[in-house]
């Protein structure tokens, strides 16, 4: 089965010889690179030198715990609509590829009503809609006893309204990335795992799913990304996340270009992170699907570097299939 | 084993399967031969219940492929019913259909482990065993896509085996390998059909189907036009289709 190496037949001819070529030189890279570095060096020092900016007052809000408390109120904003949206998205994606026209049309409406309608709009409704619409809500049998009572209006947090306006308007956004993962799976999978005797909902548990994941997982990055963004929304629903907390203080001190600068300052912190840990999620996935596995992001810098001037030798036409982050 | 009577097959208007009749006995190989788009890979899947069938009469080890029978009246299986007799059948793709994202090891165990609950350790143990008679003892955590195409189809004939099955349907299945890995598996399916295991093989190794088979079927057009001893077939072939077919491929 193994077939060996081209030259091992012809054992008598000498050991080959490594080709010592003299590499292709760029100019022009160095050329480039001066050139980008200056206007690099320009825009830096007009940001520094430019006193309206407030770096004093940047640095001295930076971390206020005010805002360190809105970093960790928008964080956990993200995470629980996010995966509110993931699990909606899943939920509605099956239900969509159901073969029971109910079913798959409940889902379409649902994906055809949130998508059409601004997630602008959907937050302010939750915030004042459902609290006017149904200032208690009972929940148990539909027509018959109830279990469960609350009181909408003390019930309907900031915090919750952010968390369902954002969660439910992103699952239907997830579940069509979902069923475009699922859709991209083999057939043959399929078939192969139910001739083994595998139920439907196995299959997809244990086959088809963990397969998408490969698809599902760069846009779910972007989708939380987007999400960490737009909880900054929940400044009109008065929260207490980052951009709430920035927009506080700004209206107190009157120090507006200072805050949004410390607020995009640790945007910008948490978008990073959300790179690379999605970087590696993907690289997780990225198992038994290519030869090997892709660079972490590590190991494509110091490739990047080393080979600067110089082609790079095979090392990155080896590289990810996926695309690194940067 | 599998008993076919007058089973028809319609996609859309297409009728692709047109009365199959057929017996296969316990133990025994069939092989079944014929140009492509005669209907053979269809009614293989038909026996595993893949396709539905339309009209006739088609069952595994006397039991109805996908209905169960009450007096007159048939009843369609559950989805978990279906997939109880599945577990039964084994089924090798012209496509291996491997899971990529399993190494071989645990693509073997995969369906013991979770359709039949076996302990993980006891399932390792035969999965083992089972690559080993296929010649793939050192490949155990190997991915597939690091497989060649013929260690691939042999790890998917153990993942089928790993299932004790009474029945093994082979899809054409050297039919997407190079020509010199179609010994390899042809050899661990003259192993199996050895060991006594009943076979239904579609294929196009007419040299295999002679030497292996006890049983050559020859479909054209959704029907069977010749069935009989492979060496009584394919050395005197009775009809005029079968014997241009063959004329084709020897």
């Amino acid at each position: 089965m193994s077939s060996g190496p081209v030259t091992a037949l012809d054992t008598a001819s000498p050991p080959p010889e490594d080709i010592q070529a003299v590499p292709v030189r760029h100019p022009g890279r160095w050329v480039a690179a001066a050139i980008v570095l200056l206007v690099a060096v320009s825009i830096a020092n007009s940001i520094v030198t430019n006193h309206r900016f407030g770096w004093g007052h940047v640095g001295h809000y930076l971390f206020d715990p005010r805002i360190t408390g809105g970093v960790v109120v928008t964080i956990e904003m993200t995470l629980a609509a996010q995966a509110l949206g993931i699990v909606l998205g899943v939920l509605l994606a099956v239900m969509r590829l159901s073969p029971n026209p109910l079913i798959s049309g409940a889902s379409w409406l649902y994906i055809w009503f949130f998508r059409g309608t601004p997630v602008y709009v959907q937050l302010i409704f939750w915030y004042v809609g459902i609290a006017a619409l149904y200032p208690t809500i009972d929940l148990g049998i539909p027509f018959g006893p109830s279990f469960i009572h609350i009181n909408a209006v003390t019930a309907i947090t900031p915090f919750l309204t952010v968390v369902l306006a954002l969660g439910l308007n992103e699952g239907a956004y997830m579940s069509e990335i979902v069923r475009a993962g699922i859709i991209s799976v083999d057939e043959g999978q399929n078939e192969a795992a139910q001739s083994l005797g595998m139920t439907r909902l196995r299959t997809m548990r244990r086959i088809v799913l963990p397969q998408a994941m490969r698809v599902i997982i760069p846009p779910t990055g972007n989708e939380t990304i987007s999400m960490l963004k737009t909880t900054s929304l929940a400044v009109v629903v008065a929260s207490n996340d980052l951009f709430s907390e920035a927009t506080n203080i700004y209206n107190a001190t009157y120090q507006i270009i200072p805050l949004l600068i410390v607020a995009s300052l640790w945007y910008l912190a948490m978008t990073s992170i959300l790179y690379v840990g999605q970087y590696y999620v993907e690289r997780y996935f990225a198992r038994g699907s290519s030869r090997e596995l892709p660079p972490t992001p590590w190991q494509k810098i110091r490739r990047g570097v080393f080979s600067f001037g110089h082609d790079p030798i095979s090392l990155d036409s080896l590289g990810s299939p996926h695309g690194a982050p940067w | 084993m599998v008993r076919a009577e007058g089973v028809h097959k319609r996609f859309g208007r297409l009728e692709v399967l047109r009365g199959i009749s057929l017996e296969v006995a316990r133990g025994e190989v069939m092989c079944v031969i014929g140009p492509s788009g005669s209907g053979k890979s269809t009614f293989l899947r038909c026996i595993n219940h893949l396709e539905k069938i339309n009209s006739g009469l088609l069952s595994v080890d006397g039991d109805l492929v996908g209905y169960r029978q009450r007096g007159a009246k048939l009843y369609e299986l559950r989805d978990s019913e279906v997939a109880t007799r599945r577990a039964e059948i084994g089924m090798v793709f012209q496509r291996f259909n491997l899971f990529p994202h399993k190494t071989a090891l645990e693509n073997v165990i995969e369906a013991p482990c979770q359709v039949r609950s076996v302990p993980r350790k006891e399932a390792v143990a035969q999965a083992e065993v089972l690559l080993e008679r296929v010649g793939l003892a050192d490949k155990l955590a190997t991915y597939p896509a690091q497989l060649s195409g013929g260690q691939q189809q042999r790890v998917a004939i153990a993942r089928a085996l790993a299932m004790n099955p009474k029945l093994m349907l082979f899809d054409e299945p050297t039919s997407a390998l190079d020509p010199e890995l179609v010994g390899d598996v042809l050899d661990v399916m003259r192993g199996l059909a050895k060991d006594g295991m009943t076979m239904v093989v579609v294929t196009h190794e007419i040299g295999f189907a002679r030497e292996v088979a006890d049983k050559l079927v020859f479909m054209d057009e959704g029907v069977i036009v010749e069935a009989g001893d492979p060496r009584e077939v394919i050395a005197n072939p009775r009809h005029e289709r079968t014997r241009a077919f063959l004329s084709k491929v020897l």
